[in-house]
């Protein structure tokens, strides 16, 4: 799953996204790093661009960035 | 890495400090507090990045020069501003003085983000002061700040503050009096992996480009960190040397699969981490499972509405209104009251000086270009009235999160928006809100289009045009609206439709970046939204001002010399506009703008218009010999009447309905206002995109009216 396929309000764990290019350089700088809890918390009212939670701020980024940003797969029962 | 030795007592004369901090911390609530009115505002040369310097003083009374430099997430630059304050951090600037000592504002509320430029910027080694503001908000949400565990940690002085309500202000004074201040004790490992590759490139950097060796450290880090950083003009390039250096790890790590930026930022992100995590207590109990939670819950309550999918758009939509109409509207009144006061002085200097081409030049030429200077104010003071309001409680943000799906149809972002809506009201005010986006080619291509959304000058030109199109005294309301519309609508398809083809062109690039910040809502402060109002203004009079008052007198001149001749009793008075520079210019291009169904004389009012376009109006009331009178509506009717009735050398009627309608098409696309110009020279640092927006725009305005006249003819209107 990506960022962009994550529910409202769920949250899970980063695992990678690509290395190369400006958009991902910034968003590692911006503390989303392998590892590091993302909440989604909602979407635009045009669908695009989404607002997440990310080391205790907000963060809105466009789905064509999101949908890069691979999580790492959560056991079923986590809440 | 360095011992923590005392720094070499501040230089005698005044010392550098810079003032550095991500955007939305307070860093400008700061720096007015601690320069208060001592400030002067700039262009980086060869830059569009505003240059902001101030004089403050520390708690002994000794003068210090506080550069507060853009903005910044990371030194690893994205963006122009961003680039700047690496480039002055990293002394790469031969136009500003390398800080001698570096003040760090961190919000705390969200200290962990903002420790990432802190940890960057403590590399540089040279003496920094932290200072962590909006200490009471982190209060608020139950956090407790361990400040005093920091500054041991760093090994530099750790301030907390609240900038907005003036606390923490004398410590923070009285830190900056300090002669001994420490170096960091900046310890952090540099990832294994990496070593080696830093310590070859930061001995290139000492040894071919001339850095200190900490410089060069750091800047070795920053080139891994980000190989291809944003550069600007007056930054000073890698040396071949390092660049092949560089060049050769980078080889070598992507062929063994070496992520360098990942694994340096998430060092960096370790060690911060371990860092806010000992000087921030969350609440020992709460409903919140982390702190930070605490601080959003408020915004999100809010956000549920403002981003609402209904409700949302009828908030975007209310606040839109009424800054458009505060712009539009309110405006007016202290506009004419400017003009009655320029009216009034006018009189009275008038009366002071002997008739003759001296006082027409200090009446018309000087005193009305003061006047068309002074009287954009009121529009702009406005709408930075509103931006002010909009950026310090948090919502430009959001306006740009919610059209951003809108805006990037055409290539621009969200945050595009409230400059176009602006320029409804008038292009000035607008192109300056344009420096409210980040990204300097959607900057560039939004002020190079915002002068085709039909301006408040355009409607006096629309409505004579329209009224003398319709052969009844009364225009019907249907034509009249509808008309309207059809030149807003092509003024903005024309806008879309050029921004879209500019970002596909001339201004392609990386896909723009459209990671923002959400920063929490906040109440706004009123005083440096006032202090914003004061010096937009200030910029405008004194950098655009000038511009528009120089190009204002050299159109005066235009229309008024040579003089006509004196002619003998009884004969025809020569028209003096007619035979004037501008009449002659009229004549001249009349080749040119005949195929539009233009004549010399519509060249001529074509010409005054880049005064302003309603001038439009009292040009053709002189060429056609008006009656002016105090009944402002007679006036119209009369002008009306005489552009029906005017005719052709062949006796054809001059402005039929296509020749009306071609005109009006001519002014919706046309360039044709120097305060325009002039703002654009000032917000793009030079004159070649305001030319080439002059071209561009009058191009298209020529090829669209030859194509309706020449089609129209054909179709037999």
């Amino acid at each position: 799953m990506n960022l962009a396929q994550l529910p409202v309000g769920a949250s899970a764990a980063i695992q990678a996204y690509p290395q190369a290019g400006p958009a991902f350089t910034r968003l590692r700088e911006m503390g989303m790093l392998p590892g590091t809890r993302v909440t989604l918390v909602r979407v635009a009212p045009l669908g695009d661009p989404i607002e997440i939670q990310v080391r205790g701020y907000r963060l809105s980024l466009r789905k064509s960035e999101a949908s890069q940003v691979e999580l790492a797969p959560e056991p079923p029962a986590a809440t | 890495m360095s011992a923590p030795s005392p720094a070499p007592a501040a230089p005698r004369s005044a010392p550098v400090y810079a003032l550095v901090g991500n955007p939305n911390c307070g860093k400008s609530t700061l720096f007015n507090a601690l320069t208060g009115l001592k400030q002067k505002v700039g262009n980086y040369p060869g830059v569009t990045v505003e240059r902001k310097v101030g004089t403050a003083y520390t708690q002994h009374g000794q003068p210090l020069t506080l550069i507060d430099l853009p903005g910044a997430y990371s030194l690893a630059a994205r963006s122009p501003d961003e680039a700047v304050t690496r480039d002055v951090l990293l002394g790469r600037r031969a136009d500003t003085p390398t800080p001698d000592r570096i003040i760090c504002i961190a919000d705390a509320t969200n200290l962990e983000r903002n420790l990432y430029l802190v940890h960057q910027i403590l590399d540089l080694g040279r003496p920094v002061i932290l200072v962590l503001n909006m200490m009471d908000l982190a209060a608020q949400a139950g956090l407790t700040v361990r400040a005093d565990h920091l500054s041991r940690e760093l090994g530099i002085p750790v301030i907390p503050c609240e900038a907005a309500h003036g606390k923490g202000l004398i410590e923070l004074k009285l830190a900056l009096s300090r002669p001994d201040l420490p170096l960091p004790r900046h310890a952090w490992d540099i990832p294994a992996a990496l070593a080696p590759a830093v310590s070859e490139l930061q001995a290139s950097l000492s040894a071919q480009d001339g850095k200190a060796p900490l410089v060069a450290r750091a800047e070795a880090l920053l080139l891994l960190t980000d190989p291809d950083p944003v550069r600007v003009a007056g930054s000073t390039p890698l040396s071949a040397a390092t660049a092949r250096i560089l060049e050769s790890w980078k080889q070598r790590w992507s062929s063994d699969g070496t992520d360098c930026s990942g694994t340096l930022v998430a060092a960096r992100y370790d060690a911060i981490g371990r860092l806010a995590r000992e000087t921030i207590v969350p609440p020992a109990t709460g409903a919140h499972p982390t702190a930070a939670d605490a601080t959003l819950a408020l915004s999100d309550r809010i956000d549920a509405v403002a981003t609402h999918p209904v409700w949302g758009w009828v908030i975007f939509a209310s606040i839109m209104a009424t800054m458009f109409l505060g712009i539009f509207t309110l405006a007016g009144i202290p506009m004419g009251w400017i003009e009655s006061l320029m009216g009034w002085l006018g009189d009275h200097v008038s009366a002071l000086l002997p008739p003759g081409d001296f006082h027409d030049l200090v009446i018309d030429g000087a005193l009305a270009g003061i006047g068309g200077v002074i009287i954009f104010l009121p529009q702009i003071l406005i709408l930075f009235f509103f931006i002010g309001l909009l950026e310090s409680t948090g919502y430009m943000a959001r306006a740009a999160f919610i059209m951003d799906r809108v805006m990037s149809r055409v290539g621009l972002n969200g945050k595009s928006f409230i400059p176009l809506l602006s320029s409804y009201a008038c292009a000035i005010p607008g192109i300056m809100a344009a420096r409210t986006i980040e990204e300097p080619k959607d900057r560039l291509a939004t002020i190079l289009v915002a002068p085709f959304m039909s301006c408040s000058a355009r409607l006096p030109v629309y409505l004579l045009l329209i009224a003398a199109l319709v052969s009844s005294n009364e225009v019907p309301l249907g034509t009249q609206v509808g008309l309207m519309l059809l030149m807003y609508f092509l003024g903005t398809a024309g806008a879309f439709a050029f921004a879209w083809l500019f970002k596909k062109t001339l201004l392609r690039g990386a896909p723009p970046l459209m990671i923002m910040e959400l920063p929490p809502y906040r109440l706004p402060r009123l005083r440096d939204v006032a202090w914003q109002m004061w010096e937009r203004g200030a910029v405008f009079v004194k950098r655009a001002g000038t511009v528009i008052l120089a190009l204002s007198i050299v159109l005066w001149f235009l229309a008024n010399f040579p003089k006509p001749p004196a002619v003998a009793e009884g004969e025809p008075p020569v028209d003096a506009l007619a035979h004037s520079f501008a009449g002659r210019a009229g004549h001249a291009i009349e080749p040119l703008i005949a195929p539009l169904g233009f004549d010399w004389r519509i060249g001529i009012g074509l010409i005054q218009s880049f005064a302003a376009r309603e001038v439009f109006n009292s040009s053709m009331g002189v060429i056609f010999a008006v009656e002016e009178s105090d009944d402002e509506a007679a006036t119209q009717a009369h002008l009306r009447d005489a552009l029906r009735t005017a005719v052709r050398p062949d006796g054809t009627p001059l402005f039929t309905p296509l020749v009306c309608l071609s005109l009006m098409v001519f002014y919706v696309f046309a360039m044709q206002c120097i305060s325009t110009i002039a703002v654009v020279k000032r917000e793009t640092a030079g004159w070649k995109w305001p030319l080439f927006q002059l071209a561009y725009m009058t191009g298209t305005a020529w090829l669209a009216c030859f194509i309706l006249y020449q089609v129209g003819r054909a179709l037999g209107f």
